[in-house]
Protein backbone atom coordinates (compact mmCIF):
# COMPACT_ATOMS: atom_id res chain seq x y z
CA UNK A 1 0.00 0.00 0.00
CA UNK A 2 1.37 3.57 -0.61
CA UNK A 3 2.22 5.68 1.61
CA UNK A 4 -0.81 8.08 0.78
CA UNK A 5 -3.13 5.31 0.31
CA UNK A 6 -1.98 4.40 4.29
CA UNK A 7 -2.58 7.91 5.29
CA UNK A 8 -5.74 8.10 3.79
CA UNK A 9 -7.12 4.84 5.31
CA UNK A 10 -5.62 6.19 9.34
CA UNK A 11 -7.78 9.67 8.19
CA UNK A 12 -11.09 7.32 7.38
CA UNK A 13 -10.15 5.08 10.74
CA UNK A 14 -9.53 8.18 12.97
CA UNK A 15 -12.70 9.70 11.75
CA UNK A 16 -14.67 6.74 13.01
CA UNK A 17 -13.08 7.24 16.22
CA UNK A 18 -13.78 10.86 16.31
CA UNK A 19 -17.69 10.04 15.40
CA UNK A 20 -17.88 7.82 18.46
CA UNK A 21 -15.76 10.21 20.91
CA UNK A 22 -17.05 12.90 19.96
CA UNK A 23 -20.30 11.76 19.65
CA UNK A 24 -20.50 11.20 22.96
CA UNK A 25 -18.81 14.64 24.10
CA UNK A 26 -21.43 16.17 22.52
CA UNK A 27 -24.09 14.31 23.52
CA UNK A 28 -22.69 14.98 27.10
CA UNK A 29 -22.43 18.56 26.61
CA UNK A 30 -24.48 20.25 24.17
CA UNK A 31 -27.62 17.64 24.50
CA UNK A 32 -28.27 16.88 27.87
CA UNK A 33 -31.50 18.76 27.82
CA UNK A 34 -32.91 16.07 25.63
CA UNK A 35 -30.75 13.27 25.67
CA UNK A 36 -29.63 12.38 29.55
CA UNK A 37 -27.29 9.77 30.29
CA UNK A 38 -26.45 9.44 33.95
CA UNK A 39 -22.76 8.39 33.33
CA UNK A 40 -21.80 11.29 31.10
CA UNK A 41 -22.35 13.78 33.68
CA UNK A 42 -22.34 11.81 37.03
CA UNK A 43 -22.39 14.13 39.32
CA UNK A 44 -25.90 16.02 37.48
CA UNK A 45 -27.18 12.55 38.18
CA UNK A 46 -26.58 12.14 41.40
CA UNK A 47 -27.49 15.92 42.59
CA UNK A 48 -30.98 15.32 40.27
CA UNK A 49 -31.76 11.64 42.37
CA UNK A 50 -31.37 13.40 45.69
CA UNK A 51 -33.77 15.95 44.27
CA UNK A 52 -30.86 18.09 44.22
CA UNK A 53 -30.49 20.97 41.30
CA UNK A 54 -28.63 20.53 38.29
CA UNK A 55 -25.23 21.21 37.71
CA UNK A 56 -23.33 21.78 34.39
CA UNK A 57 -21.99 19.07 32.09
CA UNK A 58 -19.08 21.22 32.92
CA UNK A 59 -18.94 22.27 36.47
CA UNK A 60 -15.79 21.05 38.04
CA UNK A 61 -18.14 18.35 40.10
CA UNK A 62 -19.06 16.43 36.79
CA UNK A 63 -15.11 17.35 35.31
CA UNK A 64 -14.27 15.71 38.59
CA UNK A 65 -16.31 12.66 38.36
CA UNK A 66 -15.22 12.35 34.73
CA UNK A 67 -11.61 12.38 35.36
CA UNK A 68 -11.52 10.08 38.14
CA UNK A 69 -12.10 7.07 35.91
CA UNK A 70 -9.43 5.49 33.44
CA UNK A 71 -11.59 4.92 31.16
CA UNK A 72 -12.27 8.90 30.79
CA UNK A 73 -9.00 9.38 30.69
CA UNK A 74 -7.85 6.77 28.24
CA UNK A 75 -10.89 7.68 25.98
CA UNK A 76 -9.62 11.73 26.76
CA UNK A 77 -6.21 10.63 24.71
CA UNK A 78 -7.58 8.25 22.17
CA UNK A 79 -9.82 11.26 20.63
CA UNK A 80 -7.40 13.73 21.42
CA UNK A 81 -4.36 11.63 18.85
CA UNK A 82 -7.91 10.55 16.31
CA UNK A 83 -8.50 14.44 16.69
CA UNK A 84 -5.33 16.02 15.55
CA UNK A 85 -4.01 13.46 13.34
CA UNK A 86 -7.75 13.64 11.44
CA UNK A 87 -7.87 17.89 11.70
CA UNK A 88 -3.98 18.08 10.44
CA UNK A 89 -3.96 15.78 8.26
CA UNK A 90 -6.93 17.00 6.68
CA UNK A 91 -5.64 20.53 6.79
CA UNK A 92 -2.18 19.38 4.83
CA UNK A 93 -4.75 18.30 2.09
CA UNK A 94 -6.30 21.57 1.77
CA UNK A 95 -3.01 23.49 1.72
CA UNK A 96 -1.89 21.20 -0.97
CA UNK A 97 -5.23 21.59 -3.01
CA UNK A 98 -4.06 25.54 -2.99
CA UNK A 99 -0.76 24.17 -5.16
CA UNK A 100 1.66 25.40 -3.41
CA UNK A 101 5.64 24.98 -4.34
CA UNK A 102 7.05 21.66 -3.28
CA UNK A 103 9.12 23.11 -0.70
CA UNK A 104 6.16 25.28 0.97
CA UNK A 105 4.42 21.81 1.02
CA UNK A 106 6.78 19.72 3.00
CA UNK A 107 7.68 22.77 5.03
CA UNK A 108 3.73 23.05 6.07
CA UNK A 109 3.86 19.07 6.46
CA UNK A 110 6.74 19.11 9.09
CA UNK A 111 5.15 21.87 10.91
CA UNK A 112 1.99 20.43 11.00
CA UNK A 113 3.66 17.37 12.04
CA UNK A 114 5.45 19.39 14.90
CA UNK A 115 2.25 21.45 16.33
CA UNK A 116 0.50 17.72 16.10
CA UNK A 117 2.90 15.90 18.26
CA UNK A 118 3.94 18.43 20.52
CA UNK A 119 0.24 19.12 21.31
CA UNK A 120 -0.62 15.32 21.74
CA UNK A 121 2.07 15.06 24.41
CA UNK A 122 0.99 18.72 25.87
CA UNK A 123 -3.13 17.17 25.75
CA UNK A 124 -1.66 13.97 27.19
CA UNK A 125 0.17 14.94 30.12
CA UNK A 126 -2.92 17.16 30.32
CA UNK A 127 -5.08 14.42 30.50
CA UNK A 128 -2.86 12.25 33.56
CA UNK A 129 -2.54 15.20 35.74
CA UNK A 130 -6.47 16.38 35.50
CA UNK A 131 -7.01 12.83 36.71
CA UNK A 132 -4.70 12.57 39.52
CA UNK A 133 -6.02 16.33 40.88
CA UNK A 134 -9.63 15.04 40.59
CA UNK A 135 -8.66 11.96 42.22
CA UNK A 136 -6.80 13.97 45.24
CA UNK A 137 -10.76 16.02 45.40
CA UNK A 138 -12.28 13.01 45.78
CA UNK A 139 -11.75 12.00 49.36
CA UNK A 140 -10.88 7.93 49.84
CA UNK A 141 -9.33 7.63 45.94
CA UNK B 1 4.19 0.72 -16.49
CA UNK B 2 3.34 4.72 -17.98
CA UNK B 3 4.13 7.61 -16.15
CA UNK B 4 1.09 9.27 -14.32
CA UNK B 5 1.44 12.89 -15.24
CA UNK B 6 0.67 15.15 -12.43
CA UNK B 7 -2.34 17.48 -13.27
CA UNK B 8 -2.45 20.04 -10.52
CA UNK B 9 -5.85 21.41 -9.47
CA UNK B 10 -5.33 24.74 -11.44
CA UNK B 11 -8.07 25.91 -9.38
CA UNK B 12 -6.98 25.83 -6.15
CA UNK B 13 -9.18 26.32 -3.22
CA UNK B 14 -11.09 28.97 -5.09
CA UNK B 15 -12.67 25.82 -6.97
CA UNK B 16 -15.06 25.82 -3.56
CA UNK B 17 -17.18 28.13 -4.14
CA UNK B 18 -17.41 27.95 -7.90
CA UNK B 19 -18.38 24.37 -8.80
CA UNK B 20 -19.52 25.64 -12.15
CA UNK B 21 -22.70 23.16 -13.40
CA UNK B 22 -21.37 20.42 -10.31
CA UNK B 23 -24.46 19.01 -8.29
CA UNK B 24 -25.11 19.61 -4.84
CA UNK B 25 -22.08 17.08 -3.81
CA UNK B 26 -19.77 19.73 -4.92
CA UNK B 27 -21.02 22.41 -2.10
CA UNK B 28 -21.29 19.27 0.41
CA UNK B 29 -17.44 18.96 -0.02
CA UNK B 30 -16.93 22.64 0.12
CA UNK B 31 -18.94 22.64 3.14
CA UNK B 32 -16.81 19.70 4.66
CA UNK B 33 -13.76 21.78 4.21
CA UNK B 34 -14.84 24.59 5.89
CA UNK B 35 -16.67 23.23 8.60
CA UNK B 36 -13.82 20.87 9.11
CA UNK B 37 -11.26 23.83 9.45
CA UNK B 38 -13.60 25.47 11.76
CA UNK B 39 -13.63 22.36 13.92
CA UNK B 40 -10.11 22.23 13.80
CA UNK B 41 -9.34 25.56 14.67
CA UNK B 42 -12.04 25.19 17.95
CA UNK B 43 -10.15 22.16 19.10
CA UNK B 44 -6.32 23.39 18.94
CA UNK B 45 -7.98 26.27 21.34
CA UNK B 46 -10.13 23.42 23.33
CA UNK B 47 -6.85 21.44 24.05
CA UNK B 48 -5.07 24.67 25.32
CA UNK B 49 -8.40 25.27 27.87
CA UNK B 50 -9.29 22.52 28.75
CA UNK B 51 -5.99 21.45 29.97
CA UNK B 52 -6.19 23.78 32.71
CA UNK B 53 -8.37 20.93 34.96
CA UNK B 54 -4.84 19.33 34.93
CA UNK B 55 -3.74 22.72 37.74
CA UNK B 56 -6.83 22.74 40.04
CA UNK B 57 -10.29 23.11 40.12
CA UNK B 58 -9.91 26.85 40.98
CA UNK B 59 -7.49 26.67 37.36
CA UNK B 60 -10.75 25.26 35.68
CA UNK B 61 -12.90 27.83 37.23
CA UNK B 62 -10.55 30.06 35.97
CA UNK B 63 -10.84 29.01 32.66
CA UNK B 64 -14.68 28.46 32.60
CA UNK B 65 -15.17 31.60 33.59
CA UNK B 66 -13.17 33.19 30.72
CA UNK B 67 -14.89 31.28 28.29
CA UNK B 68 -18.24 32.48 29.12
CA UNK B 69 -21.16 34.85 27.59
CA UNK B 70 -23.28 35.06 24.87
CA UNK B 71 -20.09 35.40 22.29
CA UNK B 72 -18.77 31.94 23.21
CA UNK B 73 -22.30 30.30 23.61
CA UNK B 74 -22.54 31.19 20.35
CA UNK B 75 -19.57 29.91 18.87
CA UNK B 76 -20.13 26.64 20.60
CA UNK B 77 -23.29 26.63 18.80
CA UNK B 78 -21.91 27.26 15.50
CA UNK B 79 -19.07 24.07 16.51
CA UNK B 80 -21.80 22.07 17.54
CA UNK B 81 -23.56 22.73 13.86
CA UNK B 82 -20.28 22.12 12.04
CA UNK B 83 -19.84 19.05 13.65
CA UNK B 84 -23.57 17.60 13.17
CA UNK B 85 -22.49 18.41 9.43
CA UNK B 86 -18.87 17.47 9.19
CA UNK B 87 -19.93 13.91 11.21
CA UNK B 88 -22.92 12.96 9.04
CA UNK B 89 -21.44 14.02 5.48
CA UNK B 90 -18.23 12.36 6.46
CA UNK B 91 -20.60 8.81 6.80
CA UNK B 92 -21.73 9.69 3.53
CA UNK B 93 -18.35 10.46 1.75
CA UNK B 94 -16.95 7.12 3.70
CA UNK B 95 -20.03 5.04 2.32
CA UNK B 96 -19.37 5.87 -0.89
CA UNK B 97 -15.50 5.87 -1.02
CA UNK B 98 -16.22 2.02 0.38
CA UNK B 99 -18.48 1.44 -2.68
CA UNK B 100 -21.86 1.57 -0.53
CA UNK B 101 -24.73 3.55 -2.73
CA UNK B 102 -22.66 4.50 -5.85
CA UNK B 103 -25.18 1.48 -8.20
CA UNK B 104 -24.06 -1.34 -10.10
CA UNK B 105 -21.17 -0.62 -12.67
CA UNK B 106 -22.56 -0.26 -15.88
CA UNK B 107 -21.26 -0.43 -19.58
CA UNK B 108 -19.76 3.33 -20.39
CA UNK B 109 -22.42 3.89 -22.86
CA UNK B 110 -23.40 7.45 -24.69
CA UNK B 111 -25.12 9.47 -23.45
CA UNK B 112 -23.40 8.50 -19.98
CA UNK B 113 -25.02 7.88 -17.24
CA UNK B 114 -23.63 10.12 -13.58
CA UNK B 115 -23.67 7.74 -9.83
CA UNK B 116 -24.57 11.07 -8.80
CA UNK B 117 -27.80 10.42 -9.42
CA UNK B 118 -27.97 6.96 -7.26
CA UNK B 119 -25.96 8.77 -4.63
CA UNK B 120 -27.88 11.53 -4.55
CA UNK B 121 -30.94 9.99 -1.89
CA UNK B 122 -28.04 9.39 0.37
CA UNK B 123 -26.89 12.74 0.57
CA UNK B 124 -30.29 14.39 0.94
CA UNK B 125 -30.89 11.50 3.64
CA UNK B 126 -27.45 12.98 5.55
CA UNK B 127 -29.07 16.35 4.87
CA UNK B 128 -32.16 15.40 6.50
CA UNK B 129 -30.22 13.47 9.45
CA UNK B 130 -27.84 16.82 10.13
CA UNK B 131 -30.85 18.75 10.41
CA UNK B 132 -32.09 16.88 13.28
CA UNK B 133 -29.30 16.34 15.00
CA UNK B 134 -28.87 20.37 14.90
CA UNK B 135 -32.84 20.93 15.97
CA UNK B 136 -31.99 18.65 18.65
CA UNK B 137 -28.73 20.44 19.78
CA UNK B 138 -30.56 24.25 19.28
CA UNK B 139 -33.64 22.84 21.60
CA UNK B 140 -31.16 21.56 24.11
CA UNK B 141 -28.60 24.58 24.21
CA UNK B 142 -30.54 27.22 23.56
CA UNK B 143 -34.20 26.32 24.78
CA UNK B 144 -33.95 24.03 27.74
CA UNK B 145 -30.42 25.14 28.90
Amino acid sequence: MMRDQKLWTWHIIAGAVILVFLGLHMLTMHMEGVIKIGSLNPASARSEARGGEEIHPTSWPNVRARGVRTLYMASYILLLGAALFHGLYGLNNIIREANPAKWVQKAVTVVLLLVGVGLFVFGTWAAIAARAVARAAVPGL
Amino acid sequence: MNDVKHRPNRLGIWGWVGGGRWGMERYLYALHRVTGLGILSYFLLHIIVTSSRAFSPQAWDRAMGMVTGPLFKLGEYLVFVAFAFHAVNGIRLALVELGFAVGEPIEPVYPYRTSVDVQRPLALGALALALVLVALGTVSMWIID
